[in-house]
């Protein structure tokens, strides 16, 4: 009995905790309508802030408190609120979602930068406080944290209720144009809500850090239980909210309890929150279908086929071209870079196309290869079912959000990638803790491809094909429709699409993409193991791919060589290995409104190129046959990318086949 | 037998109601008219209707039967067409590829195949708007994207046609030449529901009327009949003909929850939509409990 309560006190302790961070995540939702990713992140880094105030520099643990809570963190959100997030929750809820992932890596970048990797602690509060309940103690800690909780839900419920600025942020989440009109400022009540929400999170880091440890990571993944309490008050209520992190806490506290330390059980208590969450999203009602929404105005070039033709066979050759001279630690490298690059690519067909954000691709690419390696099957059959098995899997996420909307398939992504990462990879089936697997390498119709250059080449080749494969799919029908749910989801159910087969079908298919990634990758390798899957690297694949452009093969193929330069530049220069971090953190923050990226300036100077240069050139060399001057830019299809108005009405179309 | 029947609908958001027990009737071969002053809850009965918006009490009945738990893409098999008040053409797609996919939708994985190239055109061709076929849907004056919409949406070959102010952003001759449209479109059989603002276009060619203010439908009937109803006009024009409170007209009127909503003084157009119950009370629609 008194073991049962022990775990409740934990419990309790915990769930008081995850409350007061869901608050703040549900708080900033409601009033700006962006969704923090970045939430546990920053609770990470004013963590780290109070150990450097309090520890470091030796200030009084009252003063470092204030200065954290009061002043660095409110100051944070206000300024992430007025020049980060603003406008953003009008905007499509990838965009925000990017930006606020870019939020989190560059959080994780500047900690690891600003406090490098040692051992530090945190005393917990009232170190010499106990409770005695009975037979059980409690610390002073886990009291005030339990006496904080309720008070940072009766201060939120008066703030909301019964002053005028808590009025103006409810109003704010409806209409702020109307709230304006009214004599509101709700500016000012979304920068509050950011203050505040900060503060929160810094206070649940606090509290926590005791518990956890001054980790970048396991800080930072907090913020699961905190979204897993939020939903379960859907995203609004925060009575709802407070219940959901209490039975969360609760749970997770007799699961570490009551779970047999042996088997599969063991790694199930890990992975509570994310189940939890899935569990809730699962349960949460059909979400409505928004109108009136402002749309991105994502339009990026589709190469005609020919040009396309001419591209894939400029990098075959010259991939064939390096892997004739480099050396075989070079070629892996590259073979790494096509891996990246085809992961990419499932993220244009998933985020480019289709708008939707998979925090955990990289998962699906460890799915892909896992069952490569498992098969033991080292041709194009084995690896087509190791791309069936990962579409499957991406399915299976993808069919419990079935009903809801893009915020909810990302959540559902990142509970997947937590389970990955600490359940089903590291089981004793699958790859095994810290262990690896073996890979042959695919023979191909009977030939084997054994030398690593012949291997990227072969990479190289499926790469190309697969963006050809979704190019083609893009200027078709189903790439049509798939622009046009983008575009207006409101529209599309109005014309009859039933939406949510189609959206489990690009899901599965992005997932089997980057399945098939992962199982090339496993037979270039040779041996795999779950590290090279980790959760945490799919976002910076995702913010690479944002940044190089989600929308283009141009944006995936440079995306690919970016990502696969990232751990080649850290271990050049160790001692800026976060500030690599934050840079490409920062840098998704700054690009990721524009989702066709980087790539879009190399269509923009060829352009430039095609338009001014080219005339000039042809009038300096009369004697050249004047070819396809009625139309500028005859390689791009309609509807591409033509911010020149004037310039688009001669673009030709073949739209009717 | 109407084709479509609203039947004591009632929506409420947070505290607000926007559509208070309405009820009204549109028939096939007829056009209906839905009209009302901003905020009015026209917008919400066109959510109602089609299904992008559950209503907290009350039933919509299509063809007999009834469709109020229906998603909105079974609703539109069954033959609702829509178009909206704010434009929700698929931006990034030409004006052609628009009408193509909705081709497409409509006629379903194997229709994807067979070639709608001709079709496309004579819609297009029909709502008047070929000359912009090759434009990006998100560069097109607004009125030829409403004709977009309208052609997007006649390519699923609906029985209903919900018109959310189609006319707006159109001028004279074009209006003239839409309303012969809706009268052609109307003689085929279909049934047209329009919420419009156009009084003019709406006096000349609506069959019936449904007036609504604060959610509820105030008046039903001919033209004629609607030009003399005394409600009417109050709710217009904030005072009647035989309503001589000494109001001028336009001084607006006070709505509920003491706010003073001079509503004439509103924008005619983009403010209300999903907003449409918030014109009144920006009250919360999504509460924090």
């Amino acid at each position: 009995m008194s073991t049962f309560l022990a775990f409740t006190i934990f419990g309790l302790f915990s769930g008081a905790a995850y409350a007061i961070a869901a608050s703040g995540l549900v708080l900033t939702y409601t009033t700006t309508r962006v969704f923090n990713i970045a939430h546990g992140a920053l609770g990470m880094v004013m963590s780290f802030l109070f150990w450097d105030f309090s520890v470091r520099q030796g200030m009084p643990t009252w003063l470092a408190l204030v200065l954290v809570l009061l002043v660095v963190a409110p100051a944070v959100g206000w300024f992430l609120q007025r020049f980060v997030c603003r406008g953003l929750g009008e905007g499509p809820v990838s965009v925000s979602l990017v930006v606020t992932v870019g939020l989190l890596v560059g959080c994780i970048g500047l900690a690891t930068q600003v406090w490098k990797p040692e051992a530090r602690s945190v005393m917990p509060f009232l170190p010499d406080t106990r409770v005695q309940l009975g037979s059980i103690t409690v610390t002073g800690h886990q009291l005030i944290t339990i006496l904080l909780s309720a008070v940072v839900a009766a201060g939120l419920f008066l703030l909301l209720n019964r002053t005028r600025i808590g009025t103006a942020m409810r109003a704010s989440v409806d209409n702020p144009e109307l709230l304006k009109l009214f004599g509101g400022r709700p500016d000012t009540a979304a920068a509050l809500s950011w203050a505040i929400g900060t503060s929160l999170a810094a206070l649940a880091g606090v509290l926590l850090v005791s518990q956890v440890g001054l980790d970048y990571y396991a800080l930072t993944l907090l913020v699961i239980n905190a979204y897993a309490a939020a939903m379960f008050g859907r995203l609004k209520s925060l009575p709802m909210t407070f219940v959901g992190a209490m039975v969360l806490g609760l749970s997770t506290s007799y699961a570490s309890g009551y779970l047999p330390t042996e088997g599969i059980f063991n790694s199930v208590r890990n992975v509570m929150p994310a189940l939890f969450l899935f569990a809730v999203i699962v349960a949460l009602p059909q979400a409505q279908l928004r109108i009136g929404q402002v749309k991105g105005s994502v339009a990026a070039p589709v190469p005609s086929t020919p040009k396309a033709l001419a591209w894939g066979a400029v990098l075959l050759g010259v991939v064939a071209m390096l892997s004739g001279s480099m050396s075989t630690a070079n070629l892996l490298l590259v073979g790494t870079a096509a891996t990246y690059a085809m992961v990419m690519l499932s993220l244009v067909l998933l985020t480019g196309y289709g708008g939707h954000v998979s925090l955990a691709q990289l998962s699906f690419a460890g799915v892909g290869a896992l069952a490569y390696a498992k098969l033991d099957e080292p041709s194009l059959y084995g690896l087509a079912l190791a791309s069936l098995i990962a579409a499957g899997v991406g399915a299976l996420v993808a069919l419990p959000v079935l009903r809801l909307t893009g915020l909810y398939l990302a959540l559902a992504t990142m509970a997947f990638g937590v389970i990955m990462d600490k359940l089903v990879f590291q089981h004793e089936s699958a790859f095994g803790f810290n262990g690896t697997l073996p890979a042959g390498r695919m023979s191909f119709f009977g030939t084997a491809v054994s030398s690593t250059g012949g291997y990227v080449m072969l990479m190289a080749v499926f790469f190309v094909l697969m963006a050809l494969f979704l190019l083609a799919l893009r200027r078709g029908p189903l790439g049509r429709v798939l622009i046009a749910m983008r575009d207006s989801p409101a529209a599309c159910g109005t014309l009859g699409l039933d939406m949510r087969w189609f959206r489990v079908g690009l899901f599965a298919l992005s997932a089997g993409m980057a399945g098939m990634a992962g199982a090339l990758f496993a037979g270039l390798r040779e041996t795999i193991g779950a590290a090279d899957f980790q959760f945490f690297n799919s976002l910076p694949l995702l913010l690479l791919a944002v940044v190089f452009g989600v929308t283009t093969v141009t944006g995936a193929t440079f995306g690919g060589i970016g990502l696969m330069l990232m751990p080649v530049l850290q271990s050049d220069y160790p001692e800026l290995s976060g500030l690599i971090f934050a840079v490409i953190g920062f840098g998704a923050v700054a690009l990721g409104r524009d989702p066709n990226g980087l790539a879009n300036l190399v269509f923009k100077g060829g352009r430039l190129a095609q338009t001014r240069l080219l005339p000039r050139v042809r009038a300096s060399l009369p004697e050249l046959p004047a070819r396809g001057e009625a139309a500028p830019d005859p390689s791009y299809d309609e509807g591409a990318d033509a911010p020149d108005q004037s310039q688009q009405k001669e673009v030709p179309v073949h739209a009717a086949p | 037998m109407p084709l479509l029947e609203v039947d004591d609908v009632v929506v409420q958001f947070g505290g607000v109601t926007a559509v208070n027990h309405a009820s009204f009737e549109a028939h096939a071969g007829r056009i209906t008219g839905l009209i009302g002053p901003n905020g009015a809850g026209k917008t919400t009965c066109f959510n109602v209707i089609s299904g992008l918006q559950k209503p907290t009490k009350g039933q919509v009945r299509f063809e007999g039967r009834a469709v109020t738990r229906l998603p909105v893409n079974r609703r539109a098999r069954r033959g609702m067409g829509r178009t909206f008040q704010r434009l929700e053409a698929f931006g990034s797609l030409t004006v052609r590829e628009n009408v193509r996919v909705a081709f497409d939708i409509h006629r379903g994985v194997l229709g994807m195949l067979r070639p709608a190239a001709s079709d496309v055109d004579a819609l297009l061709e029909r709502v008047g708007i070929s000359a912009y076929a090759h434009e990006r849907a998100d560069s097109i004056p607004t009125g030829t994207a409403r004709l977009l919409e309208l052609a997007r949406c006649l390519a699923g070959e609906p029985s209903l046609l919900l018109l959310d102010e189609p006319s707006s952003g159109l001028d004279e001759s074009e209006t003239d030449a839409f309303g012969d449209l809706l009268a052609e479109l109307a003689q085929e059989g279909r049934a047209v529901l329009m919420v419009e603002h156009d009084m003019d276009l709406v006096m000349s060619v609506c069959d019936d009327i449904h007036v609504l203010d604060f959610g509820s439908v105030i008046a039903s009937g001919a033209p004629s009949d609607i030009r003399r109803d005394a409600a009417v006009q109050k709710a217009y024009l904030g005072y009647s003909d035989s309503d001589d409170d000494g109001l001028p007209a336009g001084a607006g009127h006070v709505g509920r929850g003491g706010v003073d909503v001079t509503r004439t003084d509103l924008p005619p157009v983009g403010v209300d939509d999903m907003g449409d119950e918030t014109t009144v009370l920006p009250a919360v629609r999504e509460p924090i409990r």
